[in-house]
């Protein structure tokens, strides 16, 4: 990565928070995804958050976020008993995907925050750079 | 350095920095979420000082060198967070919203001294 503006800087961690949010999206809408099987359960899915330093000499504190992977979760699907379910293993058990709603909305909330804040950045800074284009007129 | 040049270094100067620290903070805002970031900022009034020339300096032949830098040696220095995350991020994101929301005001402020002082060159030139 070559120099960052401030434009870079602010649209590619709107990006990453756009990535974000999609994973929450997923995992809010397969809360309910349950199977008959441990291993075909749905997996909570996060980013991996790393910062992009601006690769000029001497580092001018100038940075921005990246979304370098998204892992999967490696918590245990909740097992439940419910003999009637017609998903149910030969043992009376279905396999849920271990969400955790609340703190999937805290995320969201926090996601959306920040995306706003992103977009405050960048319309500030195009208010001052157009108001520096007509300086002295 | 000319006499336009030296008319317009000050507010020229504050202006670059301004852009420098507006870059620096919304670098700051865009790693608010990212694991072990280290929130950076410049203090103006040091920089500033350090960028226009040292203090009582002054040049009173043409063979002196040029006191002061330019905004581009401005120390970047990390913020002491007021009470740090687990994460080891140390952006505060009202912090930071403060201080960009100042930085951008004191940047139309520069705006606004560097345009006067081309209007008054302006007319200078016109003579009107």
């Amino acid at each position: 990565m070559k120099s960052l503006t401030i434009f870079d800087v602010a649209g590619r961690a709107m990006a990453a928070q756009q990535v974000r949010l999609n994973t929450v999206a997923s995992n809010l809408a397969n809360v309910m995804s349950i199977s008959g099987s441990p291993d075909n359960v749905y997996k909570p899915i996060k980013p991996i958050f790393e910062t992009q330093y601006a690769n000029v000499p001497g580092n001018n504190g100038i940075a921005t976020v990246d979304t370098v992977g998204i892992e999967a979760s490696k918590a245990d699907p909740e097992k439940r008993y419910e003999p009637n379910h017609p998903m149910a293993d030969k043992d009376g058990y279905i396999y849920a995907p271990p969400i955790d709603q609340n703190a999937e909305m805290v995320d969201m909330l926090e996601t959306s925050r920040q995306y706003q804040n992103n977009i405050e950045v960048l319309s500030t800074a195009k208010t001052l750079l157009l108001k520096t284009i007509n300086v002295g007129k | 350095m000319n006499a336009i040049d030296k008319f317009l270094k000050q507010d020229g100067t504050a202006l670059s920095l301004r852009q420098k620290r507006l870059d620096i903070l919304g670098s700051n805002i865009a790693n608010a979420a990212t694991p072990h970031f280290k929130a950076r900022d410049i203090d103006f009034a040091s920089a500033f000082k350090s960028a226009i020339g040292g203090g009582d300096l002054v040049t009173t032949s043409a063979n002196h060198i040029e006191v002061g830098g330019s905004a581009d040696s401005a120390d970047i220095k990390y913020r002491v967070p007021v009470s740090p995350s687990l994460d080891g991020n140390t952006v505060e994101l009202h912090v930071e919203q403060l201080q960009f929301a100042e930085n951008a005001t004191h940047y139309e402020a520069t705006l606004q001294f560097l345009s006067g002082r081309i209007q008054t060159l302006k007319s200078a030139l016109k003579g009107e």
